[in-house]
C-alpha cells in the first residue's frame, strides 16, 4: 500500500521536515550490476528515483562498425551475458534477412533448442537473485545447481560455459555432439519436479508474497507507452509474445502457451506476477524443448555459411523474444564487409526508464523488490 | 641443544613463528567485497554457489569494503567506474589484496582497440596482486587464482626487506 | 495478416494528403524495409496523428536510432586532423501497432552543423531515454525534450560525440590514460 505525502512540511509537533537525497551507489549488493540510483526521500517514502547509467558502457556499437559481420558475434554475446545464445540468434537473424539466405532445417531446430535452454538458464538466475534480494538465500543455491547442468550441456557442444560464439550468420559453428539429445531429455525429466520444489520454497511463501504482491503495479497502457516488453508486459495483462505475434525461425511448428498475469495473489502487473510469469515460462520452455528434440531432422549445419558476407545496401530492423523482453537489432549496410551502423534496442535499457513511475510513493525497501522483479542486466543497459 | 629443546613431555603443544601464524590466519579467511561488474561476476557467483564452493577456502562475500580483505575486480572497468573503484580500494583497511579477474580488467580485453570508454587494465588505477586470465575464466581458474594469492600471503614477512 | 493492416504506400498517401510538404518521399527501393522521409521540425505533429488516428493506432515505438550519415566532405585541417563538413545526421523511428498489427519506419534528416529535431518524448515515453542516447552518441539536438543530457558517457566528457565517423579519442581523462 502506498502512503500519501502531505504537502505541509511540519508535523504535529511543529518539527520541520526536509527532503533527503540517498545514493544507492554503483557498488551495492543488490543492484544487479553497476547501477546508481539517486533516491529523493521524504522520510522513508520515495518522491523521485533517478537512475544513472553508463558505468558499463563498453562501446559495442563502435566496435560493430570496425569489425566484419562474423567478427561482431562475440561482441553481441557480451551485451546480455546471461542470455548469450539469444543475442547471437537475434543478430544472425537480422543479417540473414539482409542477405536473404535460406537455412537448413536442422540449424533452425538447434537454434530454438539452444535458445529455450538459455531462457531457462536466464530465468533461473533472475529467480535466484530475486530471492537473494528479498532475503532468501537457499533458492539461489538451488537455482545455480540446476543452472550448472544446463551450462555443462552447452560446454559439451561448443566449449564455453557463459559466452559461446556458437550461432554464426548462416549456421552454427559446431554440430551437436552425439550424446546431446539423450542428455537433454534427461535434463527435462530431472528439472520438472525442481520447479515444483521452487514453488514450495519461494513462490507461495507468505513472507515473499507480503513483500512482492501489490508492489510496483504497472498498468497496461503505461507499459505499452513506455515500450515495455517480455515477461513484464505479459504480467500487466497483455498477451504479447513475439514468438506468436511475429513468428521467426520454426516457432510456428511448436505448441506452447503464453502465461499472462492474473489477479489471484496481488494485482495484475505487480512484482509477484512479474516473478511468477518467469516460473511459468520455464515450464513452457521445457515443452518446446521436448517437442523440438522429437522433431529434429538430420542435416549439415555449416553448409549455408557464406564465404564472404557482403550484404546489399539497405537496412533492416529485426527482433526476437529475449528472456528479458524484445531484443531488436537495427542494421544499416552500405555494401561493404562491415556494418555501417548497428543499433541494439536492449529490453533492459527500456525497462529501467519506467522505474521512476513504479517507485513513486513506496518505501525504500520496495525499490529493491521492484528493481529485482524488472530483471535488468547492466551489460544490456549500457552496451 | 637449546634451552627449550625437547623439554616438554606433553604432545599437545605447537611451536611456530609469529610470521607463520599471522600469515596462516590471514590467508585462511579472506573476506571479499561483493563487487561484480560484468560477465565475470556471473562466474564469480557460480564459484560462490554450491558446485564450486568458495566458502570452503574461507572466502565469504561481505557487503561493505570496510569489513573485507580482498577485492575481486570481475568485469570491464570503464572510465566512469574507475574513479569509484579507486575510492572503494581506499576504503578497505590494510592488509588488503586485489585479484584482477578476466581479460577485461587485466588489460582491456576484447575492447582494447576501439573502446573509447574502457580502461585498458585496472592496474592503471590500483595495484594488483594476482591476474586471472580468461574470458570469462572458469570457476576452477578463479580458485587457482585464489590459491596463488594464498601462496603469496604465506611468503610474506614482518621484517623489512633490503 | 489481419484485414485492417495497412501497407506503407497507403499510409504514405494518407499522410501526404493531410500534411503536404512535411512528408518528403517514400523510399522503397532498398532491402529490406521501406521508409518514409519526414522533415525534422514537423515530426512531432505527424507522430501524434499516427498514434491517435483510429485507422492507424501506432501506440508503440519499437526503436529510435541516431545515425551519422557521413555523406559530407572530408576536410583535412592544418595539423592533420580530418573531419567531415556538411552532410546530414539522421534519426530513424520504428513504429508498431499492438492492436492492429502493422509496422512503419520513418526517417528524419537534419544538417550536420545544426542538427535540430523535434522530440517525440511526450508522445511515447519510450523515446525519452533513446533520444538522450542519440544526443550523447551522435550529437542530435532534440527540441522540447524534458531533460536532454548525456546518459552513457560521463557528464563531463568533453571530447565530443563518440559515434560520429570523425570522432577522435582523447589522450587522458581525469588522469587516466585512455588509448591502449
Amino acid at each position: 500500500m502506498s502512503v500519501e505525502i502531505e504537502n505541509n512540511k511540519e508535523t504535529q509537533n511543529g518539527i520541520k521536515t526536509e527532503q533527503m537525497v540517498l545514493n544507492l551507489g554503483p557498488q551495492h549488493p543488490s543492484t544487479h550490476g553497476v547501477l546508481r540510483l539517486e533516491l529523493e526521500l521524504e522520510g522513508e517514502i520515495i518522491t523521485k528515483v533517478t537512475p544513472h547509467i553508463g558505468y558499463l558502457h563498453r562501446c559495442f556499437e563502435k566496435h560493430a562498425e570496425a569489425m566484419t559481420y562474423p567478427q561482431v558475434v562475440p561482441y553481441t554475446d557480451r551485451m546480455d551475458y546471461l542470455s548469450a545464445m539469444y543475442n547471437e540468434f537475434g543478430y544472425a537473424l537480422a543479417v540473414e534477412k539482409l542477405l536473404g539466405i535460406e537455412l537448413p532445417e536442422r540449424v533452425e531446430y538447434i537454434r530454438v533448442i539452444m535458445g529455450e535452454f538459455q531462457r531457462i538458464a536466464s530465468h533461473l538466475v533472475a529467480i535466484g537473485t530475486y530471492g537473494l534480494d528479498i532475503g532468501a538465500f537457499t533458492p539461489f543455491l538451488y537455482c545455480f545447481r540446476d543452472r550448472e547442468r544446463i551450462l555443462s550441456l552447452f560446454e559439451k557442444t561448443c566449449g564455453a560455459r557463459l559466452l559461446y560464439n556458437y550461432i554464426w550468420v548462416g549456421g552454427l559453428s559446431h554440430d551437436l555432439h552425439p550424446d546431446f539429445v539423450r542428455e537433454a531429455k534427461e535434463f527435462v525429466k530431472y528439472f520438472k519436479p525442481n520447479i515444483k520444489e521452487l514453488n514450495d520454497l519461494l513462490t507461495m511463501n507468505k513472507i515473499f508474497i507480503e513483500r512482492t504482491a501489490n508492489v510496483g503495479v504497472l498498468p497496461v497502457e503505461t507499459a505499452i507507452n513506455y515500450g515495455i516488453s517480455g515477461p513484464n508486459l505479459r504480467a500487466s495483462g497483455l498477451k504479447w509474445d513475439i514468438r506468436k505475434n511475429d513468428p521467426y525461425s520454426v516457432y510456428h511448428k511448436f505448441d506452447f502457451d503464453i502465461p499472462v498475469g492474473k489477479n489471484d495473489i496481488g494485482t495484475v502487473g505487480d512484482s509477484w506476477n512479474r516473478y511468477y510469469i518467469r516460473v511459468l515460462e520455464m515450464e513452457q520452455s521445457l515443452r518446446i524443448i521436448e517437442q523440438a528434440l522429437e522433431q529434429i531432422p538430420e542435416g549439415d549445419v555449416t553448409s549455408a555459411i557464406p564465404k564472404r558476407i557482403k550484404p546489399p545496401v539497405g537496412q533492416v530492423y529485426s527482433r526476437v523474444e529475449n528472456p528479458k523482453g524484445e531484443l531488436g537489432y537495427f542494421i544499416i549496410s552500405n555494401g561493404s564487409t562491415s556494418p555501417f551502423r548497428v543499433k541494439v534496442k536492449g529490453p533492459s535499457f527500456v525497462h529501467l526508464g519506467v522505474l521512476n513511475e513504479l517507485c513513486k510513493g513506496r518505501m525504500v525497501a520496495d525499490v529493491i523488490a521492484i528493481l529485482g522483479s524488472i530483471d535488468i542486466v547492466l551489460g544490456e543497459v549500457d552496451r | 641443544m637449546g634451552l627449550l629443546d625437547k623439554q616438554f613431555s606433553d604432545e599437545n603443544i605447537v611451536v611456530t613463528s609469529v610470521e607463520d601464524l599471522l600469515n596462516w590466519a590471514r590467508l585462511s579467511s579472506l573476506w571479499q567485497v561483493g563487487f561484480g561488474l560484468a560477465c565475470c561476476a556471473i562466474e564469480m557467483m557460480a564459484t560462490s554457489a554450491s558446485h564450486y564452493d568458495f566458502d570452503r577456502f574461507g572466502v565469504i562475500p561481505r557487503n561493505s569494503p570496510r569489513q573485507s580483505d580482498v577485492i575481486i575486480i570481475s568485469g570491464t572497468v570503464t572510465l566512469k567506474m574507475a574513479l569509484r573503484i579507486k575510492r572503494i580500494y581506499e576504503q578497505m583497511p590494510d592488509p588488503k589484496y586485489v585479484i584482477s579477474m578476466g581479460s577485461c580488467s587485466n588489460s582491456g580485453g576484447p575492447y582494447w582497440e576501439h573502446g573509447y570508454h574502457v580502461l585498458k587494465g585496472v592496474d592503471r588505477v590500483i595495484p594488483v596482486d594476482v591476474y586471472v586470465p580468461g574470458c570469462p575464466p572458469r570457476p576452477e581458474a578463479l580458485l587457482e587464482g585464489l590459491l596463488k594469492l594464498q601462496e603469496k600471503i604465506r611468503n610474506e614477512s614482518l621484517v623489512k626487506q633490503g | 495478416m489481419k484485414n485492417d493492416m495497412k501497407k506503407v504506400e497507403e499510409i504514405f498517401n494518407q499522410l501526404k494528403e493531410k500534411f503536404g510538404d512535411s512528408v518528403i518521399e517514400l523510399v522503397s527501393s532498398q532491402p529490406v524495409e521501406a521508409f518514409i522521409k519526414i522533415s525534422p521540425l514537423e515530426i512531432d505533429k505527424i507522430c501524434l496523428f499516427l498514434r491517435d488516428n483510429e485507422e492507424l493506432l501506432f501506440d508503440s515505438l519499437m526503436c529510435l536510432s541516431g545515425v551519422d550519415d557521413a555523406n559530407g566532405k572530408n576536410v583535412v585541417d592544418d595539423d592533420g586532423t580530418s573531419s567531415i563538413q556538411g552532410g546530414t545526421l539522421s534519426v530513424y523511428y520504428h513504429l508498431e501497432s499492438t492492436k492492429i498489427g502493422h509496422k512503419l519506419t520513418l526517417k528524419v534528416s537534419a544538417p550536420r552543423e545544426n542538427p535540430d529535431v523535434n522530440s517525440v518524448a511526450k508522445i511515447w515515453r519510450h523515446a525519452d531515454w533513446h533520444e538522450r542516447e542519440a544526443f550523447d552518441m551522435v550529437g542530435i539536438n532534440f527540441l522540447n525534450h524534458p531533460d536532454l543530457r548525456r546518459i552513457l558517457m560521463p557528464y563531463d566528457w568533453e571530447a565530443g560525440h563518440p559515434l560520429r565517423k570523425d570522432y577522435k579519442n582523447p589522450e587522458f581523462y581525469q588522469g587516466m590514460k585512455v588509448p591502449y
